[in-house]
């Protein structure tokens, strides 16, 4: 109530001006990224053409995993500070890093189709990104659980916090178990070496990601707070606000002040 | 600070997204009491959970001898018990079980003596090792507020107390009542009844919804 | 405050005891999940004994699931989650006190069938003590991580399942290391290590995030 670092009608008005500009650079970003990605880049004298792929699976497996973490410390900002609006961004986001996990599963899967020969392969990092959809369903099924919604962003907040602590133990373990049980001869996702000419359009296309990442939020995180304010409109109807309260008995004893004074 | 009074500061309590009551103030001395009524969806029973910590306040502060109730919650919920409007038993132990398991989590070591005159406070040291299972409604309410005995602590918090309870022992909550704020202690409870307690003073709560 | 901890213990466990069936449905389940396995892959000795560590692993891990979202469940319902927060006890050690009961009733009766069915998927005796110690070390983090998540789960739609998606992904670790760890007797000494550290960052951080759980779940 008191302690709101941005309250959610200056949010509107702000993302409203933000959003063209967002996603038309994402758009312009993307669209770069992707031309260099297909026509610029020489095919790899490897991988062929298969290493094209690259250019949306690695963006989107960053994505996947800073969005997970952006999740949590949006969570544990509405946990500690209960501030309305990191509750909104954490549960905006969750469904758009769930989206690019799932594009980077099986972005991952059509490049090992040739590279591998099959269309799954228990590589380590696949593996934990795989481990990382899970979090990101369980987070968005939690949120969804209950009849009082704010219920469900507050125990959904403690879960992505609880799970942003697992990530790495996750991840190890994950290495662990793989370096135990598969053999070393496979061909491992990620390049080894660089080149420039591989580089430019990498980041081009994981900073459009990230500007696309960014105007999907706001988007989400408008719908969400309409969808808030229409249930608080049903709520605090004019005949809700006039909801009467009345003293009884001694009332030099019992002190009532402002009968209603409404949501504030 | 051997009396310390509770003193309700403009509080306001919101359920998901429906603000139940604001703008409430009270102050309740040693031997005050507080009937809460109004119709169902005022607030009564989140009022009461609020006053218990056990919801937080949209707004407004609760001060316990005059510092906030927050600032030493382990205290404070030290010095109160609560009867919501559920009874808390767990059907395969037996009501000496029940209170010997509440005597426990309020930190008493021989909870012996202490036991037996919370069942013969409402009449039920003839059921004591029965199990839970066995008991009528009334007598699981009897058991539920036989915790107020095993402890003691100078602030009740009741939800409906009265509610299956025969006369009889409503006499013995009355008598119980009247018997705790003697020595000085202080009761806020509540009831949808048209129902007097001697000395209480009143809070009307109204409809919250628009109705 | 430690009288009123182990007075809770003494509370669940009595009520376990009293209940009865429930302990025995989670053994029942876990002999009955070990069993299927030869039905599906075979009963050839050699591969049982090679993955038979790891069934005993994952069906130990869904028989703790089983139990789980009764944890707090009838408290919660009954009313009883409001006498225990306004207890002297905090709500961590509510929630240790928990995960410690749900242990003694579910993962140590696991651990001490555990023998019996490694005979029935033809673990050489040699390997059989590293798997007890395994789970003797691993199972409190499944008991600990579980509680944080029936915590979380208190009053949705549909706890059960929904309780199995938040668990299952937080039990990967302790599943690897497990299984791992009686997997091979060469090398299960780092997995021991690794499982131990698992269970007591488990001990140390679980019961905060259950107590968070918890007071929403209060509100």
């Amino acid at each position: 109530m008191i302690r709101r670092f941005l309250i959610p009608s200056q949010f509107l008005g702000l993302s409203a001006k933000l959003l063209p500009w967002l996603s038309s650079f994402a758009a312009l970003l993307i669209a770069i990224g992707l031309y260099l990605a297909l026509f610029v880049v020489p095919p790899d004298y490897q991988q062929g053409d298969t290493v094209r792929i690259m250019y949306v699976h690695v963006p989107s497996a960053w994505m996947a995993l800073n969005v997970y973490l952006f999740l949590a410390v949006a969570s544990a900002v509405s946990l500690v500070w209960r501030q309305p609006l990191a509750d909104i961004a954490a549960q905006a986001a969750a469904p758009i890093g769930a989206a690019f996990t799932f594009v980077c599963l099986v972005s991952g899967s059509l490049w090992g189709r040739p590279m591998w020969g099959t269309w799954w392969v228990w590589d380590a990092r696949l593996t934990s990104v795989l481990v990382l959809f899970f979090l990101y369903l369980g987070y968005i099924a939690l949120v969804d659980a209950f009849d009082d919604p704010s219920r469900g962003a507050r125990a959904a907040s403690v879960l992505a916090v609880v799970g942003v602590i697992n990530l790495p133990i996750i991840k190890f373990s994950v290495d662990w178990w793989n370096t135990l049980h598969q053999p070393a001869s496979v061909l491992r996702l990620g390049a080894p070496t660089i080149y420039l000419s591989m580089l430019i359009p990498l980041l081009v296309m994981a900073v459009g990601f990230t500007l696309l990442f960014a105007a999907l939020l706001l988007l989400r995180m408008r719908t969400l707070l309409f969808e808030r304010r229409a249930r608080a409109l049903r709520l605090h109807s004019p005949a809700a606000a006039a909801a009467r309260r009345e003293l009884v008995g001694a009332p030099s004893e019992v002190l009532l002040r402002g009968a209603s004074k409404g949501d504030r | 600070m051997s009396e310390p009074e509770l003193l309700a500061e403009n509080l306001a309590c919101r359920r998901g997204e429906r603000l139940v009551f604001s703008g409430l103030s009270f102050r309740l001395e040693a031997g005050g009491a507080l009937l809460v009524r109004g119709p169902n969806g005022s607030g009564k029973s989140s009022l009461l959970r609020l006053v218990a910590t056990l919801i937080p306040a949209a707004d407004g502060r609760l001060l316990w001898g005059g510092v906030p109730v927050e600032s030493d919650l382990s205290r404070y919920r030290q010095s109160l018990h609560y009867v919501g409007h559920q009874d808390a038993l767990k059907a395969a132990l037996s009501p000496r079980e029940t209170l010997a398991l509440a005597a426990s989590l309020r930190g008493v070591r021989q909870p012996g003596a202490a036991l037996e005159r919370a069942l013969e406070a409402f009449a039920l040291d003839a059921v004591a090792d029965w199990p839970n299972r066995w008991l009528s409604a009334g007598q699981r309410r009897r058991l539920a507020l036989c915790r107020l005995f095993v402890a003691p602590a100078p602030l009740w918090l009741l939800d409906e107390p009265f509610s299956s309870l025969d006369p009889d022992n409503q006499r013995r909550l009355e008598n119980a009542l009247e018997a705790h704020r003697e020595e000085g202690g202080r009761v806020i409870l509540t009831t949808h009844l048209e129902r007097a307690v001697a000395g209480a003073r009143g809070i009307e709560l109204g409809s919250g919804a628009a109705e | 405050m430690r009288g009123a901890f182990l007075g809770l213990v003494r509370h669940e466990l009595r009520l376990a005891l009293r209940q009865g069936s429930d302990t025995g449905i989670v053994l029942g389940f876990f002999v009955l999940a070990v069993v299927l396995f030869p039905f599906g892959v075979g009963p050839e000795p050699a591969l049982l004994s090679r993955i038979g560590a790891g069934i005993i692993w994952v069906a130990a891990l869904l028989a703790a699931l089983l139990s789980l979202d009764r944890l707090y469940a009838s408290d919660f319902e009954d009313g009883g989650l409001d006498l225990l927060a306004l207890s002297g006890l905090p709500l961590e050690l509510v929630a240790l006190a928990k995960g410690a009961s749900h242990w003694l009733t579910t993962g140590l009766p696991l651990t001490i069938l555990s023998p019996l069915l490694a005979l029935l998927v033809d673990i050489e005796p040699g390997r059989i003590p590293l798997l007890v110690l395994s789970l003797l070390v691993g199972t409190p983090a499944l008991s600990l991580i579980g509680s944080l998540a029936a915590a979380l789960v208190l009053g949705a739609r549909r706890q059960g399942v929904l309780l199995s998606l938040l668990v299952l992904p937080l039990y990967v670790p302790p599943l690897v290391f497990g299984a791992a760890a009686s997997g091979t007797v060469a090398g299960a000494r780092s997995d021991l290590l690794l499982l131990g550290a698992l269970s007591l960052g488990a001990f140390a951080l679980a019961p905060w995030a259950a107590a968070a759980g918890l007071r929403q779940a209060l509100q």
